[in-house]
């Protein structure tokens, strides 16, 4: 017994490696929790003793935990002396840990800056590689200054793993620590040209990174990449090449003039897809980038779109999907050359992959025309109500507004069509999260399109009626809001107003803003009823509508909202006025209203009179701004700093209420205020008083914002030189709007209900329509001249409604500003996210060769006198790894560079002369300290030189064995071959160690299977590695 | 860049999470949650793409997987990576899993996390891609394990033994329990 206890004891304290833990954790599956718990408390055990091996293994454990969800933040210090172990394994279990639970902000990481150190110059390249793969991870501002140096001398090692580790870790210093990137960067482009393919192809990858944030900073190695674009066979590296140049090219279009023919090559050749898809990619960013000026870019748009189309086809879901997105990008500058595959877009919206029905309903835009719009949205609408999954539905309701609402209603022939599918989609779509939008589209049209308005009342009047409210729909019901408004607005073309009104007027839950427009739009109605009734001189019809009204709007009166609230009121009152108005006559006298009441009604009516005209969302910008004003002065002065004048304003404060009561010329009320308290100005005499009453009347008439009491315009505005100070709302001059309108028509109105059956009749009246369509043409040519008004738009939609068939015109009369255009987008700075680290690393790298160098040396004295940024400072720490302790000197000194500068950077923008003198002094400030470390870099490499022989004979003998390998991939026992022969040679001797360490293995995985079979499945990769490596 | 990798079965049980930016742990939770309600409701014959989800990333972001049995194996990616090459990748360190393992399955990482990690250290650093070629990542691979062995076989099983003994406090243990036969107690443990 005793014994056993003994062991159990031994076991728990040092046996629960993290195998058992997780075989614990698998046996717990009832109590997970509670087991974790109880083995972090085991861990906290593990962690308080000596042992490193007994820490190490509790830290993997928290390893796993954490992956589980569990916090581990706690450990931090123990991670921390586990990393510091001197045992390789210890290290790198501790190196794990941290990068998964390490974050830039821990306070902790300030312990590690010298054991991180330490690490990174080990004799043991792994034991580097594993810190730098840690540090990757969590490296913060504090670290990437201090170990930017340890990292930039392992850019120059003489072991290509660690090169390339290092190359790839500058990039995440360059994010926290931005001054790094000046001094690394020479040494980050000689990677370009490094020996070793990965280390080359890490510095690609890094500047590209770089480059896609602050691409024009890196124009200049154009050259370098084009040369290792057209020599390079590394696939993966030529896709971030070609990335790369993609992002380049807007910048500069004769890159993209030299780029096409290589590119057009690769196209042809590859047979890698990634790689064609990409070229494609970049091929269309060079036609956009120099969308003019190619004589013969037709034919590679023509052969990006050709391949497209080949991607599109593909079987492999991947490659449509890929091809779509990439045609979405040709379709805004090439809209002719993809409209030609519209039957393959067509069908990819019928596909099975929702991934690809999106692509393809982003492409739909451009494929929709006045034949198949019609057509397209029913299809549209037939997706609607088999998709599953509310934000598919919720896309395509988007689209199918998006497509017909597409340069103010072009395509839409017909508007009762476009109203009933909004009107659809309202009773397919209750759960969307698009009402408002809907909303919008019903106002819009409504508004824009005269001749649909009757239909637009009845319609929505029905959903008025039919709309039912549910929980689901708590965005759908903006809806009502629309549907409200336009009955109310367009009263005068219902047919049974009343009906309406009643429906308006029934009780419903429904949000605070919407009631209140219900209640709005019922006094229009009643405008209009009651004008009706007045024509038809019916009081009793008059009385009855009134008490109907008073007794339904109490319903409103006592609703929560504050606003419905005010409008019942309101409303409430205005018709007891009346009310009472027509009671005086309905006692005594027969039938006829009294006079007041009809006054009453009337101006009523003139109420809600009147044209409502859509206004721009930027019509703000219409007004412009009055002379003398200015935004930017001060309104009040701000409160001067130093005391002295602090006591003047004080001063002049007293004064203000001295002057007021001396003007009163009545010395005794001063007397009269017996407040204990004296001030010191009731001291002045009467002439040092006049003196500033004088100095304060002056400085408040100079002073714009200060309103006077004194009339000083005479006649007429005649004193213009004042006019301008006095900002009279009516002298706010007011420009005249370019008004233009241009007409879309519609073939013929039909009086069918749903949609489907617009279409019928459109196929129907195909042939017909061509009368219509010249008719049409002939209209849209007039477009009326700047100053033209609305009112004048009408008159010419009627004119022609004489003529022709009922046509629908939209009115594309917006309030807008000129110079304004709809698709200004205001917020474009907002896009920027203030914390994106790349905004900092916007540094102009001077990129250039060393005769320019040399050839300017002769200014240097003159400018290291303004020895820029903190090149400086860097590369002489760099020089003398060792010189810490005099850190706080050299902060100093980094203030100083902070501040040289910006100075330094406000100057450039001054003069464009300067700065180019200046990025001249910058190059010899950057070039000539870091000559010392690039000179050992030389010696070291001179010095290994024998060693590397070796080393490049096998990197070059290594291509061709993967060229052989990437053909055979296909077969995978063959490539197994060379593997073996690989691995025999460098590994002959742990063959036998993990020959046995795998028996094991399998006896761990039969000892598993019985429980749990699923586990046991082979993931079954039987599909070879496709094409890039 | 990558900004995560994640493994997760069938279920959404997490396999492997290794995020290149910052999360704390329920965050994390949640996004490998996200992910896998995303990843595991489109069939095994639709594209490999999705657009990324509301807590990672967004509009920048995609989602690359692959499902190979009863794992998904998902990259997140942002648009400086390429698609296919980022699918080459997945597949890529399946292969050398696959190779590590010997016929790999979620067995091998759920019991091997930790060596998982370290295999996935050598294809991406730091959300960068840092090999390609599955030769050189063996050969790392291994001569790293061949350090972990070497110093697993000279010291550290010993230095462990010895600690282990020492830090139990046999003297006092023997005490507290007892134990009428000391030698006999410690040549039973074997250790």
């Amino acid at each position: 017994m005793a014994l056993k206890k003994v062991k159990g004891n031994f076991e728990r304290m040092f046996d629960k490696n993290l195998t058992d833990l997780v075989r614990g954790i698998r046996n717990n599956k009832d109590n997970e929790a509670k087991y974790i718990s109880q083995c972090i408390e085991e861990i906290k055990q593990e962690l308080r003793q000596d042992n490193i091996s007994v820490k190490c293994n509790a830290v993997a454990k928290l390893t796993y935990i954490q992956m589980l969800g569990y916090d581990i933040s706690w450990a931090g210090f123990n991670i921390i002396e586990v990393m510091s172990s001197s045992r390789f394994t210890c290290k790198r279990i501790g190196y794990l840990a941290a990068s998964q639970c390490f974050h830039p902000d821990s306070e902790l990481l300030m312990l590690t800056t010298n054991m991180i150190r330490k690490d990174l110059n080990s004799q043991n390249q792994y034991d580097a590689g594993v810190a730098l793969s840690g540090l990757s991870c969590f490296i913060s501002p504090d670290l990437s200054r201090d170990l930017a140096n340890d990292i930039m001398t392992l850019m120059s090692s003489t072991k290509p793993y660690l090169r390339m580790k290092a190359v790839l870790m500058m990039y995440k210093v360059f994010l926290r620590y931005p001054e790094a990137l000046k001094p690394a960067f020479p040494k980050l482009k000689e990677k370009l040209e490094d020996p070793d393919p990965g280390v080359q192809s890490a510095a690609v990858n890094v500047i590209c990174e770089l480059a896609r944030k602050n691409p024009k900073n890196y124009l200049p190695l154009a050259p370098i990449f084009f040369k290792l674009m057209t020599t390079s066979t590394n696939n993966w590296m030529l896709i971030k090449i070609i990335k790369l140049f993609g992002a380049l090219t807007p910048l500069e279009p004769r890159l993209g003039k030299k780029l096409i023919e290589p590119l057009t090559n690769l196209i042809h050749s590859t047979s890698a897809m990634s790689l064609l898809y990409e070229c494609i990619n970049t091929v269309i960013a060079v036609l956009i980038s120099i969308s003019s000026g190619m004589p013969n870019h037709s034919a590679s748009i023509q052969l990006c779109v050709q391949k497209l189309r080949i991607l599109i086809e593909d079987s492999d879901q991947n490659l449509k999907y890929l091809g779509l997105l990439a045609m979405s990008k040709i379709l805004k500058t090439h809209p002719k050359s993809v409209q030609a595959h519209k039957d393959l877009i067509l069908a990819c919206l019928d596909d099975k992959d929702e991934s690809i029905r999106l692509r393809a309903l982003d492409l739909l835009y451009g494929m929709v025309s006045k034949k198949n719009l019609m057509e397209i949205v029913k299809r549209l609408l037939g997706h609607m109500e088999r998709a599953e999954g509310s934000g598919y539905r919720d896309e395509l309701l988007y689209k199918v507004i998006e497509i017909c609402g597409q340069s103010s209603y072009l395509y839409v022939t017909n508007f009762e069509w476009y109203l009933t599918v909004l009107v659809e989609l309202i009773q397919l779509e209750a759960g969307s999260r698009h009402g408002r939008l809907i909303a919008e589209q019903l106002l819009d049209v409504a508004i824009r399109v005269p001749v649909v308005r009757q239909f637009a009342v009845n319609e929505m009047t029905n959903l008025l009626d039919t709309f039912t409210v549910s929980a689901q729909s708590n965005s759908m019901y903006e809806v009502l809001y629309a549907a409200a408004w336009i009955v109310g607005e367009f009263a005068a073309e219902l047919e049974d107003a009343e009906k309406t009104l009643n429906i308006l007027l029934r009780p419903r839950q429904l949000p605070g803003h919407i009631q209140g427009v219900y209640v709005q739009n019922v006094i229009k109605l009643f405008a209009r009823l009651a004008t009706t009734c007045l024509e038809l001189q019916d009081l009793p019809g008059i009385v009855r509508l009134c008490d109907h009204l008073l007794e339904k709007l109490q319903h409103f009166n006592g609703s929560s909202d504050i606003e419905v609230q005010e409008r019942a009121n309101s409303a409430c009152m205005l018709i007891e006025m009346l009310r009472t108005q027509l009671a005086q006559n309905t006692d005594n006298s027969s039938g006829s209203i009294p006079p007041l009441a009809i006054e009453i009604v009337q101006e009523m009516a003139l109420l809600f009179a009147g044209e409502l005209i859509p206004v721009a969302p930027k019509a703000q910008r219409k007004v412009p701004l009055p002379d003398g004003l200015d935004l930017d002065e001060w309104i009040n002065a701000p409160p001067p700093d130093d005391a002295s004048s602090s006591s003047s304003s004080e001063h002049d404060k007293d004064e203000l209420f001295v002057s007021s009561l001396s003007t009163t010329g009545n010395k005794g009320g001063n007397d009269g205020t017996n407040s204990g308290r004296r001030r010191p100005s009731l001291e002045l005499t009467p002439e040092q008083l006049e003196r500033q009453r004088q100095a304060r009347l002056i400085e408040q008439s100079n002073n714009p914002h200060y309103l006077k009491s004194t009339p000083t315009i005479g006649g007429g505005g005649g004193s213009s030189s004042n006019a301008d100070q006095y900002d009279n709302i009516d002298d706010i001059p007011i420009t005249e709007l370019p008004l233009e309108l241009e007409g879309v028509s519609a073939l013929r109105v039909g009086i069918t209900k749903r949609s489907d059956k617009y279409l019928q009749e459109q196929q129907a009246a195909t042939a017909a329509s061509h009368q219509g369509k010249d008719g049409k043409k002939k209209h849209k040519k007039t477009k009326k001249s700047k100053k033209a008004k609305n009112k004048v738009a009408y008159n010419s939609s009627s004119e022609s409604e004489g003529e022709m068939k009922p046509m629908h015109i939209v009115n594309t009369t917006l309030d807008m500003p000129e110079g304004v255009s709809l698709s200004d987008s205001e917020d474009k700075d907002g896009k920027y996210d203030p914390n994106d680290p790349h905004r900092a690393l916007d540094i102009e790298l001077e990129i250039t060769d060393f005769e320019t160098i040399s050839r300017s040396s002769g200014k240097k004295s003159k400018e290291n006198l303004k020895a820029p940024t903190g090149t400086e400072n860097l590369a002489t720490t760099a020089s003398t790894t060792a010189a810490l302790p005099s850190s706080s000197s050299s902060k100093k000194e980094k203030k100083k560079d902070k501040e040289k500068s910006r100075e330094h950077k406000s100057r450039k923008a001054t003069t464009a002369t300067a700065a180019t003198q200046q990025i001249v002094g910058d190059l010899i400030d950057a070039g000539t300290p870091i000559a010392s470390p690039s000179k050992n870099a030389l010696t070291s490499i001179s010095v290994s030189s024998n060693n590397n022989t070796t080393i490049s004979d096998a990197a070059a003998v290594q291509p061709a064995a993967h060229h052989k390998k990437k053909k055979k991939n296909k077969d995978k026992s063959s490539t197994s071959i060379i593997d073996v022969d690989n691995d025999a040679a460098v590994a002959s001797a742990p063959a036998a160690t993990t020959k046995s360490h795998k028996k094991k293995h399998k006896r761990d995985k039969t000892e598993h299977k019985e429980k749990v079979s699923g586990y046991e499945e082979p993931l079954g990769i039987s599909t070879p590695s496709k094409e890039i490596f | 860049m990558i900004k995560a990798i994640l493994v997760f079965n069938n279920h959404g049980k997490p396999r492997l999470s290794k995020f290149y930016q910052y999360f704390d742990e329920s965050l994390q939770q949640q996004i490998i949650k996200e992910t896998f309600q995303l990843v595991s409701k489109r069939d095994d014959n639709v594209c490999n793409f999705l657009e990324g989800g509301s807590l990672i990333g967004g509009s920048d972001y995609k989602l690359i997987y692959r499902h190979y049995a009863t794992l998904y194996f998902v990259f997140c990616v942002d648009s400086s990576e390429s698609e296919l090459g980022i699918l080459d990748l997945i597949q890529v360190f399946v292969e050398t899993l696959d190779k590590c393992f010997e016929n790999v399955c979620e067995l091998d990482l759920i019991f091997h996390a930790d060596a998982v990690h370290h295999i996935l250290s050598e294809l991406v650093m730091g959300g960068m891609v840092l090999q390609t070629n599955m030769n050189d990542i063996m050969a790392r691979i291994e001569e790293q394990n061949k350090l972990v062995k070497q110093e697993a076989g000279i010291s550290a099983a010993p230095a462990r033994a010895v600690s282990a003994v020492k830090s139990m406090n046999i003297p006092q243990q023997i005490k507290d329990i007892k134990l009428p036969d000391l030698p006999q107690a410690i040549k039973d443990l074997k250790f």
